[in-house]
């Protein structure tokens, strides 16, 4: 049984559909790269994998059962996503945020106890971002705050954690961190990824199955050498583009050609 | 805080038209607590059945709009909401007003309320204005619609202030700036009881505020239902800034400053913020109604001007005031 498992969905927003025909799985452990132009429905797919939006047709199953029937809580602890950037209009630090993230594991009227206090610890351990705990996070640079986020989806402790964007704010050093990081939690703790990028080479290094959405519907799904291509990258995204192997790993690279 | 609180009462129990010393409020207070009271002194019956009464009502309508404000600001995510922003104050109003000019104050709780009523209304009919059938509640939907309906009543009020004879005129203007002296003691107790029980109801959902605070997506995907939260703590919340305006009127400031001094000294958490802020409301309030009863003592002033007064100045400090 897959881990997730999209079957034949349909959403939209009013009358307007956003995506269509979407089947897919993703097996326990895998990382799964998302790609696709802008509005092509990358967001939204992810959208419906946590159940925050519920399928207008077909059936998108996370661990054997559809997402509207898990309730929010439930889903939060299978499900994490690290969004783009979080607004912040009141002043609140750090490991407040990371402790968020053990919500869903909470009941009413209850305080995080030490066990809690423990994984919040391991998570910004894990991110790196121990060191600025206790600072106010809006004062954090962007790469501090998206390591913070990052720590709040781990102490969530999910089995899949979905990433949309994650990296745009990031310089290439952080950049850097942030994969070895997702291939680091991947390979010890089985977490199964899937992250939502603009950046195909990054995407074709750092994933073994790659989804490629163009208006909604799945243009390509499969090996990154597959999915890849000349022609798929002039028909999705109108440019011409060179592939060829990078001579480090063997992934296909994209070179943009004028 | 609570030391705060308790010491604030004191000093307050003392002060007034009759000055009566800290000490003896202390003693009557003891004795009160072992149940022998004998209301035998004049000192006793000013402090029993006058001061205290109205301090406690002061409490319990300051812990109310700080409450009321925390969990606003928290659910529209706008630092500038305060406990009126739906309308609850005009719609309030509008209904004390009507309960004046027909002589509803002479029945029991008549004005309180038709008070009562006007807010409920209001906040219906924000509700109605700012829901559609595309979905969900959105915030700038729901905050225009608050102050439409608010611009709406505020015309019927001066509408009504403008045939009433000057009688009624006083009374209305009174209402209007607040006025913690006329609710009775089976008021008070009313409201206290409607405060204590939607702080233990509001305080379950602490955390769902922290989360909210931090984007409804983020809620969302963090395991809160978002649309059921908001509705249930927008339902709570109006009821309780409903009772507490229907009984005391228009308190300004109060709701909007307290929360941001407590976040500025005690953080965000709400967990810790809506206890703190209760308390500190509660004091802030005991503290402004004393002033108000003492500056110009046998005479009163409206307990709104006193909050307005240092309200304003603060409020323009939070403009001022870099980004979190």
């Amino acid at each position: 049984m897959s881990l997730i498992e999209a079957r034949n969905i349909k959403f939209g927003y009013d009358a307007k559909s956003v995506v269509e025909n979407i089947s897919f799985a993703v097996d326990a452990g895998q990382m799964v790269a998302v790609i696709g132009p802008n509005g092509s429905g990358k967001t939204t797919l992810l959208k419906i994998i946590n159940g925050t939006l519920l399928p207008d047709a077909g059936q998108m199953m996370i661990d054997g059962q559809e997402t509207g029937r898990w309730s929010r809580k439930e889903i939060a602890v299978k499900v994490a996503i690290v969004p783009q950037e979080t607004s912040v209009i009141f002043p609140f630090y750090a490991e407040e945020i990371v402790l968020m993230g053990r919500f869903p594991h909470l009941g009413r009227y209850r305080f995080e106890d030490k066990k809690d206090y423990r994984i919040v610890h391991e998570a910004m351990e894990k991110t790196n971002s121990l060191a600025f705990a206790s600072r106010r996070f809006g004062e954090l640079s962007a790469g501090e705050r998206q390591r913070v986020l990052i720590a709040r989806a781990l102490a969530q402790e999910p089995k899949i954690l979905l990433l949309d964007e994650s990296t745009v704010f990031l310089d290439l050093k952080h950049q850097a961190q942030f994969m070895a990081l997702l291939h680091q939690l991947n390979a010890e703790q089985n977490l199964t990824v899937m992250f939502v990028t603009h950046d195909i080479n990054l995407a074709a290094q750092n994933s073994e199955k790659i989804i490629m959405l163009d208006s909604g519907k799945i243009y390509a799904i499969g090996m990154p050498a597959d999915v890849i291509t000349a022609a798929n990258i002039k028909e999705v995204y109108d440019v011409h583009a060179g592939i060829d192997a990078n001579p480090y790993d063997g992934s296909p690279r994209v070179t943009l050609l004028k | 805080m609570f030391l705060v609180l308790l010491a604030l009462s004191i000093v307050s129990l003392s002060l007034g038209a009759v000055r009566i010393a800290p000490g003896h409020v202390f003693s009557y207070l003891i004795d009160a607590l072992w149940g022998n009271l004998s209301f035998s002194s004049e000192e006793e019956l000013i402090l029993f059945s006058v001061r205290l009464p109205r301090i406690i009502f002061a409490g319990i309508v300051g812990a109310a709009l700080a409450i009321g404000g925390v969990i606003f600001q928290a659910i529209l995510r706008n630092p500038l909401a305060d406990p009126y922003i739906l309308g609850i104050s005009g719609g309030s109003a509008l209904g004390a007003i009507i309960g004046i000019v027909i002589g509803a104050g002479s029945f029991y709780i008549g004005v309180p309320l038709l008070a009562f009523l006007g807010a409920l209304t209001t906040v219906f009919l924000v509700f109605i204005v700012a829901g559609s059938s595309r979905g969900p509640l959105q915030d700038n939907t729901l905050l225009l619609s608050g102050v439409v309906v608010n611009a709406f009543f505020s015309a019927a009020i001066l509408f009504f202030l403008s045939v009433v004879n000057s009688m009624e005129l006083h009374s209305i203007t009174f209402w209007l700036m607040g006025d913690l002296s006329r609710a009775s003691a089976r008021e008070i107790g009313i409201a206290a009881v409607c405060l204590v029980a939607g702080f233990i109801l509001l305080y379950g959902q602490a955390r769902k505020l922290n989360l909210i605070v931090q984007g409804e997506d983020t809620a969302e995907h963090l395991g809160v239902h978002v649309e059921r939260t908001k509705q249930w703590l927008l339902i709570l919340t109006s009821l309780i800034i409903s009772v507490a305006v229907s009984l005391a009127g228009i308190i300004g400031f109060v709701g909007i400053m307290v929360p941001h001094f407590m976040r500025l000294v005690f953080g965000s958490d709400h967990r810790l913020l809506l206890p703190v802020s209760a308390l500190f409301g509660a004091s802030f309030l005991i503290a402004a109604d004393t002033v108000a009863r003492v500056v110009l003592a046998p005479a009163e002033l409206p307990v709104g001007v006193i909050t307005a007064l240092c309200g304003a100045p603060y409020f323009i400090f939070l403009l001022k005031r870099k980004a979190w």
